[in-house]
């Protein structure tokens, strides 16, 4: 069995702050991570392998720093490890990474092809489909139990908003998964020391034979127009005066609105 | 347009790194260097000093005429047969953009009869393609994108929305992606520009701390999927006419295969979602015995109990009370936010809640941003003295 999962390393964006005073971002100190849904694909991979023997690859397209999440794969148990870099990728949207990590994907080969359900950073949950739509492959969303798997189908739960569907698929397939599927393992010491001396591939658009208007910033449909920060709600009452006094005046309103 | 930085006038200074959200700038042998992270937000444009960072407007190779696509679509989902409420929400932002632009509402709906067409019409569609085909019953990835494939290449709107439901945010990435052309994940809001005629898609950013606007300017359709429960609905017109296009399913293949459908309801995610009041609790609690005062208070007002991801997180009480960007979308009559300073991601989550009241210590706490009604003070000494008035209002 081939296994391919796609790890991206984010920032742990649970630990960013707004500065209060000019609204943007404070980034100092925030750490960078495997995104924590990738943790459950990565151990879906090692799963699948062990259970029905083959390889793991895992791949991630990123700046050269994100080497690191791919080691840290590594030291889980994945066997082989590929960066997606090149200076050109800058800008994708989530076609243009789409498009290249199928490129990546074909090169390699898989039988199942394994995703997180989206990124804390991005939160976008797009990258799995449009994949494998570009790999002309079904794909599962929101995998939360693997019921069974053969050599040439498997069968999973998906979640869906009021509970979950058994669906079948042939393979090769695209699965994204959810937290409820399994807990990550912890590397092992051999583990980080297999990830310490390992190769790790670096790829660009020519390794991939990626199409160059479909990558990057120039092969991205969307486009960021500005970030902000909120607006204030209008017609918003802030109380003054003594706790007392507080409470009271929000009665006031209230019962002037009639939701008491 | 791209980024590029002007190496002879960088000074490796470092000015520009704390300025980029998406920790796109390292610093490379003492020089800034723009990598693969770049979301081209221009952000850093103006930080520098020296003025070494400049835009460089580039051609994109033309791809899809712009032109020639028309009217504004909504795709309808159902389960088991009934519309889900998330379509007549993108009813009422879709009849908003079609006036805007001065065009028609259509919306397809698939797997379902044409009494549930009719009721489109009557929240605002003007015209409905319907498939009955029993195929398309159960929702499965590649006859739904197939499909909508399909009928968007024939009709070719200019714009398609789908809720950011389990459904929509599985298989219109597909779409999307067979059509080369782009989509936004979850907006919360969706506009007219009124220079360009473009749209304009808004939806958290990084993992919710803000808020981006996203154009497709140069494809089209242009696609997003749309949060539940954050638009309004459209209006209800009983009189209102409207045509219904029956279309042919043939020819759709699938590789997956929908053996069985376990309905798994779990209440308090329900209640929730539905519940008229939410009390919620924040990290302000100070310990996870601090949900005591909250269920008080929850109980006497028949409410339902929310919480911020910060206390989830650290285990004070379960996920499923989760209120915010990865928890649930709520929309209810009062919201009562105590000791949660509002991260945009917990805002994204609540803020369309018609009274929302803030109880916080903190003045400068971004949650009063969004509040109807604001009260600084310590919680503990607030809520209680809440509960004993609203007792006494109501006799008890």
């Amino acid at each position: 069995m081939k296994i391919i999962v796609c790890i991206k390393q984010v920032p742990d964006t649970a630990e960013v702050k707004i500065n209060p005073e000019t609204g943007t971002l404070i980034r100092e100190g925030v750490p960078s991570i495997i995104n924590p849904f990738d943790m459950h694909a990565i151990e879906a991979g090692l799963h699948i392998k062990e259970r029905a023997g083959g390889k793991v690859t895992v791949i991630s397209m990123g700046p050269p720093q994100a080497e690191t999440a791919l080691r840290d794969a590594i030291s889980m148990g994945a066997d082989d490890a590929v960066l997606l870099s090149d200076r050109d990728f800058a800008g994708s949207d989530t076609w243009a990474t789409s498009y290249t990590l199928s490129k990546a994907i074909e090169k390699i080969g898989a039988d199942i092809i394994i995703c997180g359900k989206q990124a804390i950073d991005g939160d976008t949950a797009q990258v799995g489909p449009e994949t494998a739509e570009f790999l002309n492959i079904p794909h599962i969303s929101y995998v939360k139990k693997i019921e069974d798997i053969s050599e040439n189908s498997i069968r999973v739960q998906r979640m869906m908003d009021e509970g979950y569907d058994v669906v079948e698929s042939s393979l090769p397939v695209l699965l994204t998964v959810v937290k409820e599927l399994n807990e990550p393992r912890l590397p092992s010491l051999r583990g980080k020391m297999v990830a310490k001396k390992a190769e790790i591939k670096r790829w660009g658009q020519k390794d991939i034979m990626a199409d160059e208007n479909n990558i990057g910033l120039k092969g991205s449909p969307t486009q960021v127009k500005n970030i902000f920060t909120p607006e204030v709600r209008s017609g918003r009452k802030m109380f003054e005066g003594t706790p007392e006094e507080q409470v009271e005046a929000l009665i006031q309103e209230l019962r002037v609105l009639k939701c008491l | 347009m791209s980024l590029i930085i002007d190496i002879d006038k960088c000074t490796g200074c470092e000015e520009c790194l704390s300025s980029c959200p998406f920790d796109a700038i390292v610093i490379k042998e003492g020089k800034a260097f723009i990598n693969e992270y770049c979301q081209f937000c221009m952000a850093c444009l103006s930080v520098c000093p020296e003025g070494a960072i400049k835009e460089i407007a580039d051609e994109k190779p033309e791809r899809v005429k712009v032109r020639g696509y028309k009217g504004v679509w909504i795709f309808a989902e159902q389960r088991n047969g009934k519309l889900a409420s998330v379509a007549y929400e993108l009813l009422g932002i879709g009849r908003k953009l079609a006036d805007d632009l001065n065009t028609e509402l259509s919306s397809v709906l698939f797997g379902a009869a044409e009494s549930e067409a009719q009721e489109l019409i009557k929240w605002g569609a003007d015209k409905v393609y319907v498939s009955k085909d029993r195929i398309l019953e159960k929702f499965n990835d590649e006859p739904y994108s197939q499909l909508l494939t399909t009928l968007i290449n024939e009709h070719r709107p200019e714009i398609v929305l789908a809720g950011a439901t389990p459904i929509g945010r599985s298989f219109i990435p597909r779409v999307a992606a067979g059509l080369r052309t782009g989509l936004t994940a979850d907006c919360t809001s969706l506009a007219i520009d009124k220079e360009t005629g473009n749209l304009l898609q808004i939806r958290p950013a990084f993992g919710g701390n803000i808020m981006a606007t996203i154009l497709c300017p140069d494809t089209r359709p242009q696609m997003a999927t749309v949060r539940p429960r954050v638009m309004k609905r459209g209006q209800y017109d009983e009189g209102k006419k409207g045509e219904i296009i029956n279309i042919k399913a043939d020819g759709l293949t699938s590789r997956t295969k929908v053996l069985d459908t376990v309905k798994e309801v779990s209440d308090t995610a329900i209640n929730l979602q539905d519940a008229d009041i939410i009390v919620s609790g924040g990290r302000g609690l100070g310990d996870p015995e601090g949900f005591r005062l909250i269920e008080e208070m929850a109980e006497i007002l028949g409410a339902a109990i929310g919480a911020s991801r910060a206390v989830v997180d650290s285990g004070w009480i379960p996920y499923r009370h989760q209120v915010g960007q990865t928890g649930k979308t709520v929309c209810a009559k009062i919201y009562i936010a105590c000791g949660i300073s509002g991260a945009v991601q917990h805002l994204v989550g609540m803020q369309s809640s018609d009274i929302i009241i803030a109880i916080n210590k903190n003045p400068e706490a971004p949650i009063f941003n969004v509040a109807t009604y604001g009260i600084v003070g310590d919680l503990y000494e607030v809520v209680p003295l809440l509960i004993k008035k609203i007792k006494e209002s109501r006799g008890l």
